[in-house]
């Protein structure tokens, strides 16, 4: 049984406008995303700006009331706030930001900050949290003179490694971890992504690793959504993805990337601008007539993609 | 390719002042670009990178930095110039494009106006040729509706048209070279890959030469024809992007590529560069800058002052310690204190 | 944009409504009533009782309400129990010299203010600067009233240039003097004010300066090859002076509010000196009256800034 599900997730938010400030539109942000994350595994939810994975990723936590939906962890739905006391949902999934600098309290030492979701939800004594917090630190690389400074005395990377060790400290299940390392240089990133590994190893913890860097996600993500315009167009293992893409949005980002291959960069550039054209002229096939997404389907056992159903059929048979 | 230069850095250094000492964000950084030639400049934040473009633009405040060097353009040295001389070399003959589109346009002017303004103090055009001029550098940068665009702000526009128009800003007068600062940083993927591919075409239309300075080695082994990757205010190696791509020498180049994520490698841990870039206060001095973070290569491998050394035509390495460095894997632990 | 202002106009109806309920409670809620302080020791229980009758005080809160609107629409104020004058009467009188003294004291704030802050951020940590920092330093560490008695003291008492009390001199007649006269008596407190009123502006000016100058679009400005001079000029003046248009309207409050403290100090006889005398005196129909007049004034003045920000921001403009 997977660690969490979520079922036809819906997240809109009103547009007001007009003479007396009705809502007349809405946005949605989250237009039906349904996906589940395993024990143990790094779930990659990649998508540009505005395609609903954060909110996704915050409604999974419960910092986002969904309109629609359900998220179920230990078979109840824990989009009801009552469900999330009596299964101490909050301790079991923890959330790591972006912006180190502005989620770490800046008038607290690192002590308290590491020790905050201790107190939340432990009973632990003075010094049996000290441990803890000492533990903590260490997992995360750092000393323990760490523990009386604060937040602006560490770089980037050490206050994201902070990030980290505050989010295990409650022994958590899952991680929802969104761009945590997309403020970082790339020495730093290397650091902070294979303390991520080690925990996850060590821990066994699952990670909802949103980003927008297809090359973080590969090194990071067993299992993979591709999310456009608040739905899904893609979502299969690591293997699917980046080696058999199937919907021209996923196509479309992954000749984005830039490679470190200076002799192909023409050829990367053609192939770019290629998909690119596809990508705009055949909108009605890859997109319902409002624009929206598809919905998914099985072509293997692993993979679902977006696409109309003959298209679909044609694909499983290849896959055959 | 590369016809003559025409920017030459020559041991240019950028001191700022930090309570009433002087601090070297760049030392003794020599480059040269050419026409049609985009000359990448790549390292991570405090490097010096960006420091060095606003040096050649002349945006530092005299009071607070010490400049040494000189920065030869089209015959003249940009370090010697009076404001009124830099006035008509920025904007007109070197154009800049910022990282952050929306804060580098001024949130209450018209898209129009504001890319009117380079006209006004650069050309005799009348109103109605800066009007037209204007809208064929909206079309030009490949934004839709440039009849209503100029006219809207900043605000209306998504990130990745914004960055169009701080380009076509940069691009008003034809300036013979374009210094992009981290200019894709702030964009989604799909739009960073347009919008470096505009800068090389306009870069190819108008024979212009481009500094790119980005942190992002993707980027530059898309775009750039030659590379210079700084470390600590100095550059520690240059050369052709082939070269530093497929033959990276320097300790600090190499241990660079080999943190990135790659593909087939999913399973390894990520090379980690030991330590961590010092600030600028605790700069070493003197002696080979990246020596604290390859404390296994021998002190006697590092050159005392370390200087260039060619290693092939057009691909320069600093320091000696180049020769005697192999990689000495990093467990997970061994990090930053 | 129309539709966004005529929009914010309607909301102040309820606005005024509730706060004209609020008032009147209020003013209810005070301790004491109008005739007992002013009455005569031999006047009987009864024929207060009587008094208070005729005039109402013993109906339900909700009819004196009433009755308090009606009259009201019809521009009718009530007698002051004081003065034994229309509401209305005395308030015109003495709104009129409020508004001599705050428009002078206005114009003066801003005439200084501006040119000082654009000045202190433009020129940051230059010797002006300095010496206006330490000046706007100073005149906060310094309550206002102590301002305007030291004020009053030196200039109107020891050096006597200008009058110290009142609005206009004795016998001075109608016509050209009496505009003279007027002007005597409202440049001292007028100066004191302004003074006191434009360390607000000229901070907050010279921190929108400064902030401005380190902008990314200022920089961008000067890669374009624009003067210094004129990035002043074009964007980083221009930039900052926005918001403080639209602090432009709820100075109106500000001033009559700060009118309260001057004119009581100067014996100036406007609209703070009458809300003071009048809360002394339980003149419940003038304290009535200028509550609501302050309320309505400061939701006016809320209500002009929000069309201003509007009018110059085009942030706000598109909804």
């Amino acid at each position: 049984m997977s660690l969490i599900e979520v079922h036809d997730l819906e997240v809109h938010y009103p547009i007001r406008s007009g003479f007396w400030n009705r809502v007349t539109d809405e946005v949605l942000a989250v237009d039906g995303v349904s996906l589940s994350i395993e024990a143990g595994e790094t779930y990659g939810l990649v998508g540009e700006s505005g395609s609903g994975k954060s909110t996704t990723g915050k409604s999974i936590v419960g910092l986002e009331k969904p309109t629609h939906g359900q998220v179920i962890y230990k078979g109840k739905d824990i989009t009801k706030s009552a469900n999330r006391q009596k299964l101490d949902y909050n301790q079991d999934v923890q959330m790591i930001f972006q912006d180190s600098l502005s989620s770490l309290n800046p008038r607290k030492r690192i002590e308290d900050i590491i020790a905050e979701p201790l107190r939340n939800f432990g009973k632990l004594s003075k010094d049996e949290e000290k441990l803890r917090v000492l533990q903590l630190l260490d997992i995360v690389g750092l000393d323990a003179d760490a523990l009386y400074k604060y937040p602006h005395q560490f770089s980037g990377g050490q206050r994201q490694r902070i990030g980290v060790a505050r989010a295990v400290a409650t022994n958590p299940k899952l991680i929802v971890a969104d761009e945590p390392v997309s403020a970082l240089d790339l020495s730093v990133q290397a650091q902070v992504l294979n303390f991520m590994k080690k925990i996850q190893r060590d821990f066994n913890v699952s990670y909802l690793f949103i980003s927008h860097d297809l090359g973080v996600v590969r090194h990071m993500c067993d299992n993979i959504a591709i999310m456009h315009r608040g739905r899904i167009v893609e979502m299969g293992t690591r293997d699917d993805i980046y080696n058999h893409p199937m919907h021209i949005y996923t196509r479309r980002l992954l000749s984005a990337i830039p490679e470190t291959s200076v002799a192909h960069r023409e050829e990367a550039r053609a192939k770019r601008e290629a998909v690119e054209k596809e990508f705009q002229e055949n909108q009605q096939r890859y997109y319902d007539k409002d624009g929206k997404v598809l919905p998914l389907l099985d072509v293997t056992s692993t993979h679902k993609v977006a696409l109309p159903a003959d298209e679909v059929a044609k694909l499983q048979r290849e896959a055959d | 390719m590369a016809t003559d230069e025409f920017l030459a850095i020559k041991d240019v250094s950028t001191a700022f002042k930090i309570h009433g000492s002087y601090y070297k964000a760049v030392s003794d950084v020599s480059l040269d670009i050419h026409n049609d030639e985009i000359l990448a400049i790549v390292g991570e934040s405090g490097c010096g990178k960006s420091t060095l473009a606003t040096t050649i633009m002349g945006l530092h405040d005299p009071a607070e930095t010490k400049i040494d060097g000189e920065i030869d353009f089209e015959g003249q040295n940009l370090l010697s110039l009076t404001e009124d001389q830099l006035n008509d070399v920025r904007g007109a003959k070197i154009g800049m494009i910022f990282q952050d589109p929306l804060s580098a346009l001024n949130p209450l002017k018209r898209i129009g106006e504001q890319i009117q303004e380079s006209l006004d103090y650069h050309t005799k055009m009348t109103e109605a040729e800066k009007k037209a001029r204007v809208l064929e550098l909206v079309n030009q940068v490949g934004i839709p509706n440039p009849e209503r665009v100029i006219r809207q702000f900043p605000h209306e526009l998504s990130g990745g048209m914004r960055q169009r128009v701080v380009i076509a800003i940069a691009i008003a007068c034809k300036p013979d070279l374009m210094i992009a600062d981290e200019p894709t940083t702030a964009l989604d993927v799909t739009i960073q890959a347009q919008i470096l591919d505009l800068l090389k075409d306009i870069q190819r239309e108008n024979h212009a030469g481009i500094i790119l300075i980005t942190h992002d080695l993707g980027v530059v082994a898309e775009t750039a024809d030659q590379v210079a990757v700084m470390y600590a205010g100095q550059v520690v190696e240059q050369g052709s992007a082939q070269q530093i791509f497929d033959n990276p020498k320097h300790p600090y180049t190499r241990s660079l590529l080999r943190s990135m994520p790659q593909r087939d490698k999913e399973n390894d841990d990520l090379y980690v560069i030991q330590g961590s870039v010092p600030s600028l206060q605790k700069m070493p001095v003197d002696g080979c800058k990246f020596a604290p973070r390859v404390p296994w290569i021998p002190e006697a491998a590092h050159e005392e002052h370390p200087s260039m050394h060619e290693v092939e035509p057009g691909h320069q390495v600093r320091c000696t310690c180049y020769q005697s460095f192999e990689f000495q894997d990093a467990k997970v632990g061994e990090v930053e204190a | 944009m129309w539709k966004t202002i005529l929009r914010r106009v309607l909301i102040i109806i309820p606005e005024v409504f509730v706060l004209s309920i609020l008032v009147f409670l209020l003013a209810k809620a005070m301790p004491g009533d109008p005739f007992t302080g002013s009455i005569n020791p031999h006047t009987s229980l009864a024929h207060i009782h009587h008094l208070m009758k005729i005039n109402g005080l013993y109906d339900p809160w909700y009819q004196q309400y009433w009755n308090w609107l009606v009259h009201l629409f019809h521009g009718d104020l009530g007698m002051s129990y004081e003065y034994q004058e229309p509401v209305t009467r005395i308030v015109g009188e003495r709104a009129i010299n409020t508004l001599w003294l705050a428009v002078f004291a206005t114009v003066l704030t801003y005439a200084i203010g501006l040119p000082v802050g654009l000045y202190a951020g433009r020129h940051q940590n230059s010797r002006g600067d300095h010496a206006i920092r330490m000046y706007t330093y100073v005149t906060y560490a310094i309550p206002f009233f102590v301002i305007l008695v030291m004020g009053l003291w030196i200039f109107g008492y020891l050096l006597g240039w200008f009058p110290t009390t009142g609005s206009i001199g004795t016998n001075v007649g109608s016509g050209f003097p009496a505009v003279i006269s007027r002007l005597q008596h409202i440049i001292l407190p007028g100066i004191l004010q302004a003074l006191f009123g434009l360390v607000g502006i000229v901070q907050y000016l010279r921190s929108e300066v400064i902030d401005a100058t380190h902008s990314d679009y200022v920089r961008t400005a000067r890669s374009k090859g624009v003067p210094v001079k004129d990035v002043f000029k074009h964007h980083v003046f221009r930039n900052s002076l926005l918001p403080i248009t639209a602090t432009a309207g709820y100075s109106i409050t500000g001033l009559l509010g700060g009118s309260i403290y001057t004119e009581t100090v100067f014996s100036y006889p406007g609209m703070g000196l009458l809300f003071v005398s009048a809360i002394n005196y339980r003149d419940y129909t003038v304290i009535t009256a200028l509550v609501l007049m302050y309320g309505v004034l400061s939701m006016l003045g809320t209500l002009l800034s929000d069309i201003i920000m509007a009018a110059v921001d085009p942030r706000i403009r598109i909804e």
